[in-house]
């Protein structure tokens, strides 16, 4: 157990694309922290410099209070579960969780029973003799998961690890790890790109994009103040409506003539409104005219998608309200719209 | 699998006809004239022959010559299947490591693949050769007086090493084709389990090579035994005198050049039936391999 320290970590490969820039972080003992974003944004190369398995091109790594950039992989005291699980396709169960340990020189009785105790935390016991090959897609995720367990290591890594199972498992095994990870207490770091697995298991997220950390923070400080458009548009299903807008002499974003939203003080320029879709409610006297064009039903609520002063716009209404497609007014049912720069898309 | 079948019962044998006349006019013709002409004492010039029954079998199992040959070929076998596996496997190790030039070095190595092996056994000749070869001149600097074609052992090592430089490239194709199907991720799982590099590969690539392995293990086995011909064939420059041979090139030697067809028949038939040993046990093998998915 330990705490990770990043300070300005940068990933450059030989052919001068840079991965990651610059990034500093640090995660706490026993924190479980989310890196998410979009495919090509760094993160599982941030990862895999955190696991030791891609150079560190700048900047020092710390895990607890030891700089490990130069460190053997086997030496930093790190489990990492693979996307694909990554177990070895020639040993048992027993086997491929034991490995570890035994390269460590862990005697082979200490090894039989840590090698149990993960099996009968997991629900592998009866298992332990088969292959790989021999196992549903599930429980090659608990194999790979008590082979992190059984070397109580100093922290989890976790590579997407949830990607090749169907929706079912994947929501059972998403509680599964976090109740893990907290009985266990390990420092975790969890790669995803998908924005529920970040927001439902996370103590903290980091949102990337480009390389670029666009954010940290908690699941609410993230849904509820992206720190900007990108944040607003990954983060949270269906993502946000962001309007283009103008601050006008009164120091409000106009949309369009009618349609206008408080604007933070010092705002000026184009700007951009984001609302989210379920931050909205259909009320008669509500200001804002939208035409509702296509209908989703999602079973507990209602998308409505269509047009407002314009511009593509969606409201998610509870299934119990009646929607037909054409006009409708709506209003803003709590809180303050976000206003972001339009052009550093950065919230104002 | 649902099997598809012909309606009409003459069709499925028209289409396997030339393929059963190829196997018929190459393979069991011949097979069955040399097991029929084992049992026969030919004629040098052509002029009749004599049933003898196994007395062909017989002479050839007590005939000193025809163990030492045999001897011969089972170390020789031995030596060129050990090496060229090792070797090919440490090349292919290092070439799947390098990330520059790969493709290069990878191509470099895969050209000595279509070098026949009379023209294998012939750069042979020119590398060894007594007084000008460059590998007989650096044997010498090492007090090695190397003589190719007189002394017997040279003559050996001089064969083993042409066969096992002519073989490596096609091991080395397959190996690394086998190191490159292992996942990566696996390998990474590996690096997080085991700090020793050596320990990584002889617990997890190696295992996961073994069925590349086993394939090559009798592919080599084979080549050993029987594609040397060509490699043999120029390195004694058809002067067998007191030079060592394999068991398939004195087959050639005693029915062509002695022409003793009897006896030479009753050679290949012994061969046929250790290749068809050969093949059963691949096959059985093959049957049971392990398939790591």
């Amino acid at each position: 157990m330990a705490k990770v320290t990043l300070d300005g970590i940068r990933k450059v490969y030989p052919n001068g694309f840079e991965a990651v820039k610059p990034s500093s972080f640090d995660i706490p003992d026993g924190e479980f922290v989310v890196l998410v974003g979009p495919s090509g944004c760094g993160k599982s190369t941030l990862l895999r410099m955190i696991a030791g398995l891609e150079d560190i091109s700048e900047g020092a790594l710390s895990i607890g209070d030891r700089v490990v950039n130069d460190v053997d992989p086997a030496d930093r005291n790190i489990a990492m579960v693979f996307q694909n699980y990554a177990l070895y396709p020639h040993m048992t169960v027993a086997k491929n969780m034991g490995y570890g340990l035994k390269n460590r020189g862990v005697s082979k009785a200490e090894i039989e029973r840590k090698v149990a105790e993960a099996a009968e935390m997991l629900d592998l016991s009866a298992l332990l003799d088969r292959r790989p090959s021999q196992l549903s897609g599930g429980q090659r995720q608990r194999v790979a998961m008590g082979r992190a367990i059984v070397r109580n290591p100093d922290l989890f890594l976790f590579d997407e690890p949830l990607s090749n199972l169907d929706a079912k498992l994947r929501n059972q095994m998403r509680i599964e790890i976090r109740a893990l990870q907290r009985r266990l207490g390990v420092t975790a770091i969890y790669v995803t790109h998908d924005q529920v697995e970040a927001m439902t298991m996370a103590d903290r997220i980091i949102v990337l994009n480009g390389g670029v950390i666009e954010q940290i923070g908690t699941p609410t400080e993230i849904y509820e103040n992206p720190a900007s458009t990108f944040v607003a548009g990954f983060m949270g299903a269906p993502p946000m409506n962001l309007l283009k807008a103008k601050v006008n002499g009164a120091g409000t974003a106009e949309v369009t003539e009618g349609l206008s939203f408080p604007a933070p003080a010092g705002a000026s320029g184009d700007v951009l409104v984001g609302i989210r879709p379920e931050d909205l409610e259909i009320a008669e006297d509500g200001d804002m005219q939208m035409e509702v064009k296509i209908v989703e039903e999602l079973g507990a609520n209602r998308l409505l998608h269509g047009d407002l002063g314009g511009q593509e716009f969606s409201v998610s209404v509870p299934k119990q309200q009646e929607v037909t497609e054409g006009q409708i007014a709506l209003r803003i049912k709590s809180g303050e719209p976000h206003v972001f720069d339009a052009n550093s898309g950065r919230r104002l | 699998m649902k099997r598809a079948g012909f309606t009409n019962r003459w069709l499925p044998v028209l289409l396997l006809v030339p393929q059963l006349i190829i196997i018929a006019v190459f393979f069991y013709w011949p097979a069955g004239y040399a097991i029929q002409s084992s049992f026969y004492l030919q004629d040098p010039f052509g002029f009749g022959s004599t049933f003898v029954g196994l007395e062909n079998y017989t002479d050839l199992l007590s005939a000193s010559e025809y163990r030492k040959v045999a001897w011969f070929t089972v170390i020789f076998t031995l030596l060129v299947t050990f090496f060229s596996l090792a070797l090919s496997l440490l090349l292919a190790v290092k070439a799947d490591n390098i990330l520059r030039g790969a493709k290069t070095y990878r191509t470099l190595l895969m050209w000595v693949y279509a070098v026949a092996p009379p023209v294998a056994g012939f750069i042979g000749i020119m590398m060894f050769d007594q007084s000008t070869g460059p590998i007989s001149n650096f044997f010498k600097s090492l007090g090695w007086d190397f003589t190719l074609g007189v002394n017997y052992f040279d003559t050996a090592s001089a064969m083993v090493i042409v066969s096992v430089w002519k073989q490596v490239p096609v091991n080395f194709i397959f190996f690394l084709s086998g190191l490159q199907s292992i996942p990566r991720s696996v390998r990474e799982a590996a690096l997080i389990d085991n700090r020793s590099g050596m320990g990584r590969f002889w617990d997890v690539t190696f295992p996961l090579l073994a069925p590349t392995g086993f394939f090559l293990l009798i592919i080599n086995i084979t080549y050993s035994l029987f594609d040397t011909f060509g490699v043999v064939d120029t390195l004694v420059k058809g002067e067998p005198g007191n030079n060592p041979m394999t068991l398939v090139y004195k087959v050639y030697v005693d029915g062509f050049r002695g022409n003793d067809l009897g006896g030479s028949s009753a050679q290949s038939v012994i061969l046929m039936v250790l290749v068809l040993a050969l093949t059963i046990f691949q096959f059985r093998l093959v049957e049971r391999r392990i398939h790591y998915t």
